[in-house]
């Protein structure tokens, strides 16, 4: 049996990659505090070589560079999950999403150590020890601040409020997701989704934070149907390197 | 592994290539050079970078472009294995020696089967082998390093992440 063709698999992680490192990068010079500056600085740009391995390993299926994908292609032809392209928002906002998105990495990586791809197995191995320093900070974080003080506890539950349906939408179907199962490449989707509530469960409840009751994933951006938010975005990644098209320095 | 006398001379010049972010050790014994394959005038370098967003790859490729091209080779191709696993498990002893004399704190080893472990163990000071340490940031001021402060000699130092 062939492998499927991976490659929107792969564009997908590596979209969502680089716009929340991107967005992370936002906090560089502005987080409360110095310490945190450097944390988020740092996860951002561990995110963004994350985005390069799969765009690496995309370029060796379908021939276009990681420039090119990264700076060439028009917003609304990337197809990461609205969650990653909402503004950075309050501190507790984007403290709650990174975590959410670091568990949420983690359960996705670790059920590609099964995969039928080589390249998927290989490269979830070298990013998941990586992302594991995230994780630690970012829980850290949600525990301390989940739990402090009336403040730091209403802005993180409003963290939590307006972060959770967003991060479901990290698990909206493939279009060609059925494909891709059936060749044992990915684990459905709805199946990730149900590990990754049970993941973040126990930490939520440990400090008291409940995710909404009701509530609907924050779909459409595997299908690129995008909010005016990565197409701001979008412009500021791509802004010098359309002043100097392939422009090196 | 066998390696040609060619295969040697590339090994030993790549040895010159130092790590910007850490100048006290080569890009060898850094183990980010995994593959050396010379043959006449031209020669295929692989490396396989630590973290995977360090931005000092694309310098230290230029830097390998260079040596090896003033080595008389002129078809010099350098590629990114991005799959290949790395952990500074592979570091040995002599470039953990470097580090701690260069005052970033070694790694532990080994840290590939529970890093929730080897981040528990307490970190010696490089300067003065206290024990008496903490954490001060878990992220510091590159990729590959956090901060830690001494409190028995009152300095702060950085440490290698274990990966
Ligand atoms: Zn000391």
């Amino acid at each position: 049996m062939t492998t499927p063709t991976i490659e929107s698999l792969l564009l997908a992680m590596a979209d969502d990659e680089l716009v929340l490192g991107h967005r992370n990068a936002e906090w560089t010079g502005h987080s409360p505090i110095l310490e945190e500056d450097i944390a988020f600085s740092n996860i951002a740009q561990d995110e963004i070589g994350h985005a390069l391995i799969w765009y690496t390993a995309y370029e060796k299926l379908a021939g276009r560079s990681p420039d090119q994908m990264a700076f060439e292609r028009p917003w609304n032809e990337f197809t990461c999950a609205r969650f990653v392209t909402y503004p950075k928002g309050d501190f507790a906002y984007t403290v709650v999403r990174q975590f959410f998105f670091d568990v949420a990495e983690e359960v996705r990586l670790r059920s590609f150590l099964a995969s039928s791809s080589e390249v998927l197995r290989s490269s979830a191995a070298k990013i998941l020890k990586e992302e594991a320093y995230h994780r630690l900070h970012t829980q850290g974080l949600v525990e301390r601040l989940g739990d402090a003080t009336e403040e730091s506890r209403r802005r993180m539950q409003a963290g939590v409020t307006a972060a959770y349906a967003q991060a479901l939408g990290l698990f909206e179907a493939l279009p060609d997701e059925a494909v891709l199962v059936a060749g044992g490449v990915m684990t459905p989707n709805i199946e990730l989704a149900r590990s990754w509530i049970e993941a973040v469960a126990p930490v939520l409840r440990s400090v008291s934070l409940t995710p909404p009751v009701a509530l609907t994933a924050d779909a459409g951006g595997r299908r690129k149907k995008h909010l005016p938010d990565l197409e701001q975005l979008v412009t500021d990644l791509q802004s010098v390197y359309r002043l100097v098209p392939g422009g090196a320095w | 592994m066998n390696r040609s006398l060619d295969d040697e001379r590339v090994w030993e010049a790549l040895a010159s290539v130092k790590d910007p972010e850490i100048p006290v050790l080569s890009i060898v014994d850094m183990k980010i050079v995994s593959r050396v394959r010379a043959s006449g005038t031209a020669v295929e370098v692989e490396i396989t970078p630590t973290f995977a967003g360090c931005p000092a790859l694309a310098l230290m490729k230029d830097e390998i472009r260079k040596v090896l091209t003033e080595m008389g080779f002129t078809d010099v191709s350098v590629e990114t294995n991005f799959t290949a696993p790395w952990s500074t498990d592979l570091l040995e002893p002599d470039a953990r020696e470097k580090l701690r004399s260069f005052g970033i704190a070694p790694p532990p080893r080994p840290v590939q089967i529970d890093l929730g472990r080897a981040l528990a163990e307490p970190v010696a000071c490089p300067y003065c082998a206290s024990a008496a340490t903490h954490l001060e940031s878990a992220f510091g001021a590159t990729l590959c390093k956090q901060i830690f402060y001494c409190d028995a000699c009152r300095q702060s130092f950085e440490r290698f992440k274990p990966l």
